[in-house]
């Protein structure tokens, strides 16, 4: 196989936001790409970073208090943060070349007009195309994320709609734009189990047959292990462990993975069994340490650790397994 | 676990919670069948799980059990008493002993109550009189047992991290010594971490204090992870109702086993081998629940008699009752 190509690489961006008393970094000099075709997951939990990570890249994070403090977004060939957030350029890109695809369905749609109009503005928007053209390829966009009657659907307002249509009315236009990526944002948490199945198997069909890459972020590690190929593993506004779906699935390298995997219940389990969870409660962003941010919940951690600077990612396995922790190795099952 | 030996503490025979609406169809007034004919019993000490999907009704079943609402028919058996047809007065005097955990802590919560002044409230509301000096030691014992720090009382709702208001909703049901706990999506708005922390919380409380839990959520593995027994709900009705151990080896209902099918697990070598088994269309609206059996539009077993006839729930193996014809 030949060396794939990037599509997105993101190199030590780092976003702030500014309060009357203090800094919180939000993203914290964090690095990551994506290939062409490939699925990948930033995973996290609630705070850590990994949505303002997603809206620097397409340049939505509210200035102020918001700001995109450095780095590079790499996106064919062409430094995105070069770019005002309102310029031409960005606005071919966002929406278009990448879209994004959102929590919540109802709130990313237009309460007060159609789904079809809608679509058919940002098709238009993009695309040199008379209404009637932008609006046949609405038709076929919907159709082809599996809403059945898509012509009828097109004249729906989103409240018409329910949330899984909705969610696919959502992708329908990134699929009518042929965004090279999706960037999707839980995409499913709002959804139920067997409406999540639908709607990721439409993200996988998608992936497959429309040359699209797609990275979800999600707090979700089930959903990970499932479908994406690699994975980043967010904390405290940094990548604490990186690497392929089976790495950090099953060879875990850095204490809260471990941690996380810990305490997921599972479907198949003993009676009696306990869950471990992670002692403690994440850092403030504002008052983050010198020293590793999960030092304080982390069950393993040393003197070192308190007295070293946060550390860096460094390689596992000299492949494509990375963490970011001072230890060596970690006991099996030292707690 | 406390299973064979204990007692029945509740027993809920044919509850049935219709909501009236406006609509008419051929002139007959339409009613939303919420929870349309659903029976189980809970004993002493174990935990009870309800699973489905958002509008199978879980959460009016639990509703109607406490009598926040009252069931349209059917009995709720507690104690040897019908709380279903109570008479209100009679309700109050059993009520501290029945408790509602909430999904939400935040919108449960009074955001100008401090936490001490909540428990408070809980804990007086029993009329009878308590000095200054006990009611403090008990507002400390409840922060004790949820494993809060004592210097949270004189914190505010807004003051706390989600994790420690759940812990707050726990204390707060404690208060009144309660007997069964009805828990409505106790930690689905919680991150993994902490999600992980409160489920032993519930355990540890129940065995400690000889507590007794229906645990309605839709999320299949914390249900199977904490209740010892688990009726699946659809559409208002429950279609399974089994064994927690059962759940993963030897679910019968197709429903049942598409709902396992689509939860990703985090074993990564298992995931790989799993069959998915992917539903078609959505979940009906409970104004329009399709003749026969409700799940028969979307059921890829489906025959004639499916779409005539609805399916009681039989026991269709030791302790394993299911709602299907074709089993």
């Amino acid at each position: 196989m030949s060396e794939p190509n990037k599509l997105l690489e993101v190199k030590n961006l780092r976003t702030s936001f500014f309060t009357s008393e203090n800094e919180v970094k939000a993203v914290n000099d964090v690095s990551y790409y994506i290939n062409e075709g490939e699925i990948v997951a930033v995973v996290g939990e609630s705070g850590c970073g990994k949505s303002v990570t997603q809206m620097s890249v397409m340049q939505l994070v509210q200035t102020p208090p918001g700001k995109i403090l450095g780095g590079e977004v790499l996106f064919e060939g062409k430094n995105l943060l070069d770019y005002k957030s309102k310029s031409k350029e960005m606005q071919a890109i966002r929406g278009a070349k990448i879209a994004m695809i959102f929590q919540e369905p109802m709130t990313s749609l237009n309460p007060v007009y159609t789904v079809g109009s809608q679509i058919t503005e940002v098709i238009r928007r993009h695309k040199k195309c008379t209404k009637k053209e932008a609006w046949e390829i609405g038709v076929r966009a919907l159709g082809d994320v599996g809403i059945p009657d898509p012509e009828a659907r097109m004249k729906n307002y989103p409240f018409e709609m329910s949330g899984g249509m909705r969610q696919r009315a959502l992708i329908a236009i990134a699929v009518a734009c042929n965004s090279r990526l999706i960037i999707a944002d839980e995409p499913t948490t709002a959804l139920d189990v067997t409406t999540q199945a639908q709607v990721m198997e439409l993200l996988l069909h998608i992936v497959d047959t429309m040359n699209t890459s797609l990275l979800i972020v999600t707090h979700n590690l089930g959903l990970v292990s499932r479908y994406a190929q690699r994975i980043y593993v967010m904390y405290a506004g940094r990548i604490v462990e990186s690497g392929t779906t089976e790495d950090l699935l099953t060879r875990p390298a850095h204490p809260y993975t471990m941690g996380l995997l810990k305490s997921v219940p599972k479907l198949e389990e003993r009676q009696g069994e306990k869950l471990i969870p992670i002692e403690g409660a994440p850092p403030n962003l504002a008052k983050l340490p010198e020293y590793c941010s999960f030092y304080p919940r982390c069950p393993y951690a040393t003197e070192e650790c308190k007295a070293k600077p946060a550390p860096e990612l460094r390689s596992v396995d000299g492949k494509l397994h990375f963490k970011a922790c001072h230890l060596e190795t970690i006991p099996e099952e030292g707690r | 676990m406390l299973t064979n030996k204990s007692e029945t503490l509740l027993q809920v025979e044919g509850l049935k919670v219709y909501f009236p609406t406006k609509n008419k169809v051929n002139g007959e007034p339409v009613v939303v069948k919420a929870v349309d004919d659903i029976s189980f019993t809970v004993k002493e000490g174990e935990t009870f799980g309800l699973v489905g999907e958002s509008g199978c009704g879980k959460t009016t079943a639990g509703k109607a059990i406490l009598r926040v609402l009252n069931p349209t028919d059917g009995k709720v058996i507690y104690k040897g008493r019908d709380i279903a047809k109570m008479p209100m007065r009679e309700i109050k005097t059993i009520r501290r002993e029945l408790q509602l955990i909430f999904q939400d802590p935040y919108s449960s919560l009074d955001p100008r109550q401090s936490v001490y002044s909540i428990l408070k409230e809980a804990i007086v509301c029993d009329r009878k009189r308590h000095s200054a000096s006990e009611i403090q030691e008990r507002v400390e014992d409840l922060l004790r047992h949820v494993e809060l720090d004592l210097s949270m009382s004189d914190r505010y709702p807004h003051e706390m991290s989600g994790g420690q208001r759940q812990r707050l909703g726990i204390a707060r049901a404690l208060a009144c010594n309660p007997k069964l706990i009805v828990c409505d999506e106790p930690v689905s708005a919680l991150d993994v971490s902490i999600q992980a922390q409160i489920i032993n919380l519930f355990e540890e409380l129940q065995s400690k204090l000889g507590l007794t839990y229906i645990f309605i959520a839709h999320d299949l593995a914390v249900v199977r992870h904490i209740a010892s027994r688990i009726g699946i709900m659809y559409l208002g009705n429950v279609v399974e109702l089994m064994e927690s151990r059962e759940l993963f080896n030897n679910s019968q209902h197709p429903y049942t086993k598409a709902l396992l099918s689509a939860v990703p697990t985090v074993d990564y070598y298992e995931e790989k081998n799993r069959k998915r088994i992917l539903l078609e269309g959505e979940v009906p609206s409970p104004l329009r629940v399709p003749k026969g059996c409700p799940f028969n539009p979307r059921c890829p077993k489906a025959t004639a008699i499916c779409r005539e006839q609805k399916p009681e729930l039989r026991e269709t193996s030791s302790n394993h009752f299911t709602a299907c014809h074709n089993i």
